[in-house]
């Protein structure tokens, strides 16, 4: 019994070695691991999430325009400072190359 | 098997120490391969603990005494459904499980976002391996759920009967899913500021886990309220107990927190309030940890005199102290971007709303912690009961279920007063209705109770009309039929329509605890058979004594169990086991009760007590058969209107049953347990044949029913707003949403 705790042990010790070391033993191999254009990538992450924030708001102020919560002068003014919002974020995004490829 | 989950704890806080270090470094350094290492640490964590509680659940289930905390805690005769649960009824035990969840969830957390914000995810990891590696050393140094003694008992104690109840199983684990998961947003929070990156991309991606967390403390808290009411004699739900008010607080923090992110996601306002909300229910999730297991405060909930405080106090300070820089020395990052655009619009509804969640907190906060406050100022400690908690919760609570109905019923950014006009006059009717109803149904005198029926109708009125003007909508849109126009307006609206039902559930609940708690009928009385009393309009008449003996499980085949067998045939009345709740009481004595109105039957209710063996040879060989803790099981007629609960404390404390249990005590001996348990066999035949005067607590309680089905609701909307929307919707919405931002621009 005492045999076979001691395997277990070993076996689960070695598994957590290699699980925790494995991106150490890959960046050796390839001499680190280097993401290109990261900064960009978390950028145009942000500015994604605020774009996706933006729709939601245009949807949920006609949702709201259409429940009879905004009348039609606050509903025209509200969507249209929305829809400004989110075209200075599309630009914004477009001057980073505009959606990575697998967001479109 | 104990010494492999020794090694899983020592293994498990080297891993902790080891990612901290990797996660810390990695995002110093920027050698990314090391935040990483870092990540998968966790990964590893789960691993390594879910071996760990698989050894101490295997050593439950096999009856391993040598394993210190199954024989404190588990038994022989204790049913298989509930040693599986008897895990966490212990200090060890329930330290691993909160330490295998913090290790599921984070992994669960880092997996999500392997790819996005790794400067964040980094320092999050660092501190959720903080947290994972404290309880580990909990474990290791003060609590070691793997402690051994040899040689073994021969029996353990046996689980608390108290905790022998079928939510117990669930409730402790929905508790410290909930608690676990409130250190993820707080973990994220802390990385936000760490990597000085506030902005709502931090948010987003903990938005599901800061709702699981509030949806998992909820249905804890909701089933720890329904043990209360169904298990413990005293026919309550919510006793102000220091350890219910722990897991509240972060609850309504967190409450708040799901309502002020929305303004974050949006308006990019209320960075400062929603970061500190965070780290407040995050520390107070800790807090509530901490007050189950410091023993500083009385609860029938906590673990008690334990030795834990010290370590808990300074992993407070320690939070307290970082979330306070923290958020100071990144004050101007966090500067709203927007202001508000109108008093008047579902921003400022939710600024209330978050005001008064937190000021509900804060009472119950002082109220929880006045004892320690009070010793440490006096030196004398005193507390404060229900009806300090009342004074202060009811008006509070008033007002957020009037504001759960005025928040849906407001635009974002700005309202008008006419349209405001328009839409408060549904709910406003609805309102004004139902108090003309109560007042003519001769309801004046609970005020607080009559407003929370108006405010509830209101919240009733206000979340109706949003359905059916959001229905009539979409119908006109699309052209679809009512019904799949609504079914498709929830699907594409899921935070929004899932919410609102949340709203009608919150107020369902709170007028099942209004009425409950302001018309409740309560009598305590003795009765001997055939007598009879009157609660409220129910005639509750005490028609015959019940007893039940359970002998040992394994003894049923046994000389002692065929024994018991030919003495209960004697014993007229006195059946043969299982306990009728079938917690594995030795001796189960109760009563048939039938309750009338008016003449006409009602239904029959058969509460009873449960007496269990101590395992303590002082009280005889026969007399710790029954010598444990005497549990109540409850007896219910549970009804949408009301509910008609009894409990019974019988007398066995009379000449005749003690002379039956000293006379066992002094002739049988303790090698044959099979005789000992026939004794109790005949002191339950003596109950039943002169049965003495049982003490009865009955309670008619109108709308209880309400609280446990506005739970429901709320369970089911939060599963509506929580579920996610398919990829391929979700991306179509986008499309839409993106062309029509297009056209929008070109018109303009």
């Amino acid at each position: 019994m005492d045999l076979l705790i001691a395997i277990l042990t070993l076996v689960l010790l070695a598994v957590v070695i290699l699980v925790i070391s494995a991106p150490l033993r890959v960046a050796r191999r390839a001499g680190g691991i280097v993401i290109s254009g990261e900064q960009t990538a978390e950028d145009r992450a942000e500015l994604q999430a605020a774009r996706e924030a933006k729709y939601r708001e245009i949807r949920d102020a006609e949702l709201d325009y259409r429940t009879g919560k905004l009348s039609q002068e606050d509903y025209s003014l509200v969507d249209g400072t929305l829809r400004a919002e989110a075209v200075e974020i599309l630009d914004r995004l477009a001057a980073l190359g505009g959606d990575a490829p697998e967001d479109t | 098997m104990a010494a492999l989950g020794r090694a899983c704890l020592l293994l498990a806080l080297a891993v902790c120490v080891y990612g901290i270090g990797a996660s810390v470094y990695g995002v110093r350094t920027g050698r990314l391969e090391f935040s990483e290492s870092g990540r998968r640490s966790v990964y590893a964590l789960a691993g390594i603990l879910t071996v760990a509680f698989a050894v101490l659940e295997v050593a439950f289930l096999n009856n391993d005494f040598a394993f210190n905390t199954v024989a404190d805690t588990s038994s022989r005769t204790t049913p298989t459904f509930y040693k599986a649960a008897a895990v966490w009824s212990s200090q060890e035990g329930s330290l691993l499980l909160w330490a295998w969840l913090l290790s599921l969830w984070s992994s669960l957390v880092l997996f999500l976002t392997r790819a996005r914000m790794r400067d964040v995810a980094a320092y999050a990891t660092a501190i959720l391996l903080g947290f994972g590696g404290f309880f580990v050393s909990l474990m290791i140094f003060y609590a070691n759920p793997f402690q051994t003694t040899h040689p073994a008992p021969v029996e353990g104690a046996g689980l608390d009967p108290l905790l022998r109840f079928p939510t117990m199983m669930i409730h402790p684990p929905m508790l410290y899913s909930g608690y676990t998961l409130c250190t993820i947003p707080l973990a994220f929070g802390m990385g936000a500021l760490l990597a000085r990156r506030v902005d709502a991309e931090w948010i987003r991606a903990i938005r599901r886990f800061a709702f699981a967390a509030w949806f998992f403390l909820g249905i804890g808290i909701l089933l720890g309220a329904r043990w209360s009411y169904s298990e413990l004699g005293w026919g309550g739900y919510w006793g102000w107990d220091a350890v219910e008010n722990a897991s509240l607080m972060p609850w309504l923090t967190g409450t708040a927190f799901l309502h002020s992110l929305m303004i974050q996601e949006k308006r990019g306002m209320l960075k400062v309030w929603n970061v500190s909300l965070v780290l407040a229910t995050g520390t107070l999730a800790i807090m509530g940890t901490f007050l189950v297991r410091s023993g500083v405060l009385n609860s029938i909930h906590a673990f008690g005199g334990a030795t834990l405080g010290v370590p808990f106090v300074t992993l407070i300070a320690v939070l307290v102290a970082a979330s306070i820089y923290l958020v100071v020395s990144r004050r101007d990052m966090l500067r709203s971007e927007h202001r508000l655009d109108s008093l008047l619009s579902r921003e400022s509804a939710f600024l209330a709303n978050n005001l008064v969640l937190v000021a509900l907190c804060f009472v119950i906060f002082w109220g929880t912690y006045f004892p320690l406050i009070s010793e440490a100022l006096t030196g004398k400690e005193a507390s404060v009961g229900p009806p300090w908690f009342d004074r202060y919760t009811v008006p509070l609570a008033l007002i957020l279920v009037l504001l759960s109905g005025i928040g849906p019923a407001i635009a974002w950014r700005r309202a008008t007063l006419a349209n405001a006009r328009r839409n408060f006059a549904v709910p406003l009717l609805s309102a004004l209705l139902t108090l003309i109803v109560l007042l003519f149904a001769g309801v004046r005198d609970k005020p607080f109770a009559i407003a929370m029926f108006c405010c509830a109708a209101f919240v009733s009125g206000s979340i109706s009309q949003e359905f059916f003007r959001g229905m009539r909508a979409r119908g006109a849109m699309a052209h679809e039929a009512p019904l799949v126009a609504l079914v498709a307006l929830v699907k594409r609206n899921r935070r929004r329509y899932g919410g609102y039902i949340v709203h009608i559930g919150i107020a369902v609940l709170f007028v099942g605890v209004a009425a409950s708690s302001s018309f409740q009928h309560a009598s305590e009385l003795g009765l001997s058979p055939g007598q009879s009393t009157r609660v409220d309009a129910y005639t509750v008449r005490y028609v015959r004594p019940t007893a039940s003996v359970t002998p040992d499980y394994d003894s049923a085949s046994t000389q002692g169990g065929r024994e018991l067998s030919a003495v209960l045939r004697s014993e007229p009345g006195v059946t043969l086991a299982p306990d009728s709740a079938r917690t594995g009481a030795s001796l189960s004595l109760g009563a048939v009760l039938d309750v009338s109105k008016n003449g006409h039957h009602v239904t029959t209710l058969r509460p009873s007590e449960g007496y269990y063996d101590s395992g303590d040879p002082t009280q005889g060989s026969v007399g710790h058969f029954i010598g444990g803790q005497p549990v109540s099981h409850v007896a219910l007629n549970a009804g949408v209107t009301r509910d008609v609960w009894s409990a019974i404390a019988p007398d066995i404390e009379t000449p005749q049953l003690k002379r039956i249990i000293a006379l066992g005590n002094k002739t049988l001996p303790f090698i044959r347990p099979g005789e000992g348990i026939v004794a109790i066999a005949v002191m339950a035949g003596a109950y039943m044949q002169h049965p003495p005067q049982a003490q009865f607590h009955f309670i008619v309680s109108p709308l209880v029913m309400w609280i446990w089905i506005g739970g429901l609701i709320v369970t089911g909307g939060a599963m509506i707003a929580i579920w996610p929307a398919p990829s391929a919707v979700r991306r179509r919405v986008a499309a839409r949403s993106r062309a029509r931002a297009a056209h929008g621009l070109v018109r303009a």
